[in-house]
């Protein structure tokens, strides 16, 4: 699994850190998302999909 | 129509959207057959312009993700619920839950940093402090007591007041005119009025943090310069005003419907660490937004199979989208604080989804846990049937929640 995120879209609205913390963070400065782990590890996969479901902006793109 | 007709914010009725609930949990019973059988359907607004109304969740996600569909309202050339068809002013300055693009998200990442999932957390203890202390004065209080005035609003409203830097000791003036924009019932004068009166209070605010600044979002944004003071006007009165009555009503119905379902309350007394689930749920469940947000369509495009034009009004109801059997596993008419997550709708989608929405679940969780904690035998003191409900409200929820125990 791959993880790509669009920064322009991020509207900073948290939900993929509460669905996938150990993969996506926010910064400080404005709450954007930042990508901890492009290549998360297998027990991370349905997280990361539960991500880029909840994000209201679309922001993230799961390649398999 | 002339200019005699009586000036009320007109009720939403069935020409546009269901209204008629049989339950003070449950959306109007009316969604049900529209997402079977109209799941996008037209709609005339009281301005007798026609519209769409849609139900489904997919649809309503659509609706609100698609930069298509816009927040702003300028594309129509008229207020589809002003009564006479008044042509639509621009955004109020900082009012940017009404605006799209670049505007929206130059004022938007400007407050993003400050309500990020970690700094949230770390107000938890904050949050729970100021609960421990409502529910001290409430064992102290004589009973019966009203539960929305002495613990679901004051939580919330301390919080932002604090988070803003606005004096708590100011609450009266700002809940009153948060109360008259919300009503259905305000004739359009007094939602303007107290529209004014709220932000000329946050303007007073900023002016006085310019000369003394303290460590709040007011002085944040003084002192970070990109907004004029009109725009941080606007902005401080949206954040004051989504920031109590919306969290105050879900910690107030959200009571009243646990204790509606007790099976529920004692799945939570036996296993702690559903709570963040049960929040969701009842988020969920709940829904308070009660009406559809609205969208005026950009250029015009075909959604599922239905062609809209430019400038068109579209409504896109949560609280309906909320109850699709096709997103929710099992009855999504049932609350279930077992359920497994699946994105909701209750706090928007999209580019505007709530920006205080980390708050709110640190605040809900906070203050149902620890009131049931408390409170083991917590009860209504008045027959369910008997507490006011919000349906005059865009806002819902409850007038007071009488409760003891």
């Amino acid at each position: 699994m791959k993880v790509i995120i669009d920064e322009d879209k991020c509207v900073g609205a948290g939900q993929c850190v509460l669905a996938a913390d150990q993969v996506f963070d926010q910064r400080e400065d404005d709450g954007i998302v930042v990508l901890l782990d492009a290549l998360p590890p297998e027990e991370q996969h349905s997280a990361v999909e539960d991500a880029a479901a909840r994000c209201p902006a679309l922001a993230i793109e799961v390649l398999k | 129509m002339t200019d005699t007709q009586p000036t009320t914010r007109p009720r939403p009725d069935t020409r546009t959207q269901p209204t008629q609930r049989t339950c003070p949990f449950s959306p109007p019973e009316g969604y049900r057959t529209l997402r079977e059988e109209a799941p996008i359907t037209p709609v005339t607004f009281p301005d007798g312009t026609d519209g769409w109304l849609v139900s489904r969740h997919a649809d309503v996600r659509t609706v609100l993700a698609d930069q298509r569909f816009g927040a702003n309202r300028r594309p129509a050339r008229t207020d589809a619920f002003a009564p006479t068809g008044t042509p639509v002013p621009p955004p109020p300055p900082g009012m940017f839950i009404m605006m799209d693009g670049p505007e929206h998200t130059r004022i938007r990442r400007l407050l993003t940093g400050q309500f990020t999932v970690r700094r949230m957390r770390q107000l938890a203890p904050a949050v729970e402090r100021i609960v421990a202390e409502h529910l001290d004065a409430m064992a102290s209080a004589e009973q019966p007591v009203d539960l929305l005035r002495d613990f679901a609003l004051p939580i919330p409203s301390l919080v932002i007041c604090e988070l803003l830097g606005v004096p708590y000791a100011d609450r009266a003036d700002f809940q009153r005119n948060s109360g008259n924009m919300l009503r259905l019932d305000a004739s359009q004068e007094q939602v303007q009025q107290a529209h004014l009166a709220m932000n000329q209070h946050i303007h007073e605010l900023v002016q006085a943090k310019r000369a003394h600044p303290t460590d709040d979002i007011l002085s944040g944004l003084v002192q970070d310069g990109r907004l004029s003071d009109e725009e941080m006007a606007g902005v401080g009165a949206l954040l004051l005003l989504a920031g109590h009555e919306t969290t105050a009503n879900m910690i107030a119905l959200g009571t009243m419907c646990l204790l509606h379902h007790p099976d529920q309350l004692a799945a939570l007394r036996a296993d702690a660490s559903l709570w963040d689930n049960a929040v969701e749920e009842l988020l969920r469940y709940l829904t308070i937004i009660q009406f559809g947000l609205r969208r005026v369509v950009r250029e015009d495009l075909e959604l599922d199979g239905h062609r809209i034009e430019a400038g068109t009004t579209v409504l896109a109801s949560l609280t309906s989208g909320n109850r699709d059997a096709d997103q929710f596993t099992g009855d999504p008419d049932q609350l279930d604080v077992q359920r497994p997550y699946s994105p909701h709708l209750a706090f928007g989608h999209g580019a505007h989804q709530c920006i205080g929405q980390q708050l709110a679940r640190v605040e809900m969780k906070a203050a149902l846990s620890a009131l049931f904690d408390r409170f083991p035998s917590l009860r209504l003191a008045v027959p369910a049937k008997e507490v006011p409900m919000r349906d005059d409200m865009l806002i819902y929820g409850v007038h007071a929640l009488p409760v003891t125990w």
